[in-house]
């Protein structure tokens, strides 16, 4: 984990301190490198985790969403507001991610999976949304 | 104090003060002191026929099913998946592990082997869980937590190449030392410390950090009786020992090193460990066999109503698509907020906040089986983890079967954050690759004795939508006492309605927290 990388996980509270673990944790390790910076990066390396490959979501004994063809996309300030912000099970990236990876995911998103915005979003759109950074316990 | 004397007066105490001042003055004296658990809750006089509908057969609510019945309530559960247990979970041979959006695996472990993909360890002082798994039946082993001839690794040090944690834990302590002791005799202490302080603190040093005459940490027997040797004591004319060389302590200094250390300071990662003899699935089957009976599988719960005088729960059948109805007079709920987030609950708007306000957890965990114990046979590491900054995070040797001549079954990743969704966005073959990979910088056997291996993404899991809830210090502050409160004649159990969430600890003293409410408040109404 390069220095910058590591200040940027401090600040977001999400460096897995031991410290101050209170959880079942696997320690300090492994950290994705977020030298990711198309929005194609960093939907692949995140997003693809939950919305899948192909952005259609998945279904159990819950819902997780499809961002395919999603009306909620119409407006870029509500994916904005979900990704710093988070959603039920889905965890929030402000502070994660740069204003810039959001902007460009976001961009990514409502311009593949069948979705087709003419519209874009830029990095100080996502600045100007964000909140402080929640801190956390577990 | 004799114990005989210290026994008279608590006992004195517990007479003329009650329980209240005896457990003030056992906590005083060290007793009782670091558990939220004196022991199983006593509830007992329900009212004749008097129903609570339990959801979900995890740990915290068959332990909620146990308790409530021998309390006379006339109890059932309901649960989503086919098996009891919830994320107490353990992957053997045979084994199907299923995702959302990934091709199913079958695990393909030899018989004995597994890896739990969930919950794996014990400390000493959950005595919540301990308790419970001594009146089921459930036997424990040590679960190693510390090696010191594991690994620790990191790109940032040493250029990338594997560690002892034994030689990085005895020259930190050195190098820390012999700087201390350093700046004593260079009087930057002079202020904080008081001469005689000074003088005890810089024999500490010497003595805790092993130092020369000098106050130099350096190459030597004496430091070598604690970081090992070059060459090891023998027998016999060319028996002496060679000392070991230092590492450099610039790279000391670097994260991925001292983390590692603190991590094993951590109290919930402090020895005694224990393990489940077999798998942690041990704890769920011991808790199945005490309520296996109140059990209805395959359900998935779509709405939960109430009224003042009672809970309605609708659910689904997920293999006949059958919609039923049941209703109770009180309601505890475990489904997983990730889950409970998208029921329709009849609960106050606060409430219902708090529910949608804790996102969770995507952990990864791999198991990967190999065609010998290479890490005992190579490495003489038996059992604990090793360390590394890689995605995987960590790689943890089985505390079982040691020294077994044929396959064994290592944990190869257990990683969450942003590592955790890279791993989950790959395919089974892609994440296993990738244990390898980055398992190989540690061990260079991997390629060669590799035969199978499984993962879990917990992201992906259709039964949790995640690990464990996140709470953040603002969300606790909001929404979590309200979380907790009974909402009429619902109440919420599990990891993450208390404070110690991701342990299986916290489920059970949520739980008996939960049920200990509902029943006052029944006896009440």
């Amino acid at each position: 984990m390069n220095s910058h990388i590591l200040r940027a996980l401090v600040i977001a509270g999400l460096a897995a301190f031991p410290v101050a673990a209170l959880a079942d944790s696997p320690g300090a390790g492994g950290e994705r490198k977020s030298d990711m910076q198309s929005g194609a990066e960093v939907y692949r390396h995140v997003c693809q985790a939950c919305h899948m490959a192909d952005g259609k979501g998945g279904k159990g004994a819950a819902v997780i969403p499809a961002l395919a063809g999603n009306p909620k996309l119409a407006i870029s300030a509500y994916p904005a507001g979900v990704v710093l912000n988070g959603f039920g099970a889905m965890p929030w990236f402000n502070g994660t991610l740069s204003p810039e990876q959001i902007a460009n995911v976001i961009n990514y998103v409502r311009t593949h999976f069948g979705n087709s915005y003419a519209d874009t979003l830029s990095a100080d759109d996502v600045k100007a949304m964000a909140g402080p950074v929640p801190h956390v316990t577990h | 104090m004799a114990s005989q004397t210290r026994r008279q007066l608590l006992t004195a105490l517990g007479l003329a003060g009650g329980t209240a001042a005896l457990y003030q003055a056992m906590t005083v004296m060290g007793h009782a002191a670091d558990s939220r658990f004196s022991g199983p809750p006593a509830l007992s006089g329900a009212r004749k026929g008097s129903k609570v509908l339990v959801l979900g057969a995890g740990l915290a609510g068959m332990l909620a099913a146990y308790e409530l019945r021998k309390a006379g309530y006339s109890v059932r559960i309901l649960e989503y998946q086919d098996r009891p247990g919830g994320r107490n979970w353990t992957l053997r041979g045979g084994d199907r592990v299923v995702e959302m959006g990934t091709p199913v695996q079958k695990v393909e472990f030899s018989p004995g082997n597994y890896i739990n993909p969930g919950p794996w360890r014990i400390p000493y002082h959950h005595r919540a869980l301990l308790h419970y798994c001594k009146q089921f039946g459930v036997a424990l082993e040590p679960f190693i937590q510390l090696n010191y001839n594991a690994f620790v690794q990191s790109a940032e040090a040493f250029g990338g190449k594997p560690m002892r944690y034994r030689d990085v834990a005895c020259d930190f302590t050195g190098v820390v030392a012999e700087l201390l002791a350093k700046s004593i005799d260079g009087h930057t202490l002079d202020q904080e410390l008081t001469p005689d302080d000074r003088a005890q603190l810089k024999e500490a040093m010497r003595g805790w950090g092993l130092l020369d005459e000098n106050l130099r940490y350096t190459s030597s027997v004496h430091t070598s009786t604690r970081r090992g040797w070059e060459k090891r004591p023998g027998g016999g004319p060319d028996g002496a020992p060679v000392p070991s060389h230092l590492l450099d302590r610039h790279e000391l200094f670097k994260p991925g090193m001292w983390q590692s250390l603190a991590f094993f300071m951590n109290y919930e990662m402090q020895t005694t460990m224990f393990q489940p003899v077999g798998g942690v699935d041990m704890i769920g089957k011991g808790f199945a066999r005490q309520v296996a009976d109140l059990i209805t599988m395959h359900a998935r719960v779509t709405r939960i109503a109430q009224d003042p005088h009672g809970v309605r729960v609708t659910w689904e059948h997920t293999a006949s698509g059958k919609v039923s109805e049941e209703t109770a007079d009180w309601c505890v709920c475990t489904i997983p907020l990730s889950v409970l987030s998208q029921i329709d609950v009849q609960v106050a708007p606060a409430m219902k906040a708090a529910i949608g306000a804790v996102p969770y957890t995507s952990h990864i965990k791999m198991g990967l089986e190999f065609k010998r114990r290479f890490w005992e046979q190579d490495d003489d590491i038996y059992g604990g983890i090793s360390f590394t900054s890689g995605e995987i995070s960590q790689v943890s040797y089985p505390s079982y079967g040691y020294h077994s001549s044929g396959p064994g079954v290592l944990l190869g990743a257990y990683t969450k954050n942003m590592a955790g969704l890279d791993i989950a966005g790959m395919s089974p073959a892609e994440r296993i690759e990738t244990g390898l990979a980055q398992g190989s910088v540690l061990h260079p056997q991997y390629r060669k004795e590799f035969s199978n291996g499984a993962s879990v993404a917990w992201s992906r899991i259709p039964w949790s939508l995640g690990c464990c809830a996140i709470w953040s210090e603002e969300s606790r502050r909001q929404h979590y006492r309200t979380l907790t409160e009974m909402d009429g004649r619902i109440v919420l159990a599990g990891e993450h309605a208390s404070y110690l969430g991701c342990w299986q600890e916290g489920a059970i003293l949520s739980s008996l927290d939960a049920i200990t409410r509902l029943h006052k408040r029944a006896q009440e109404a």
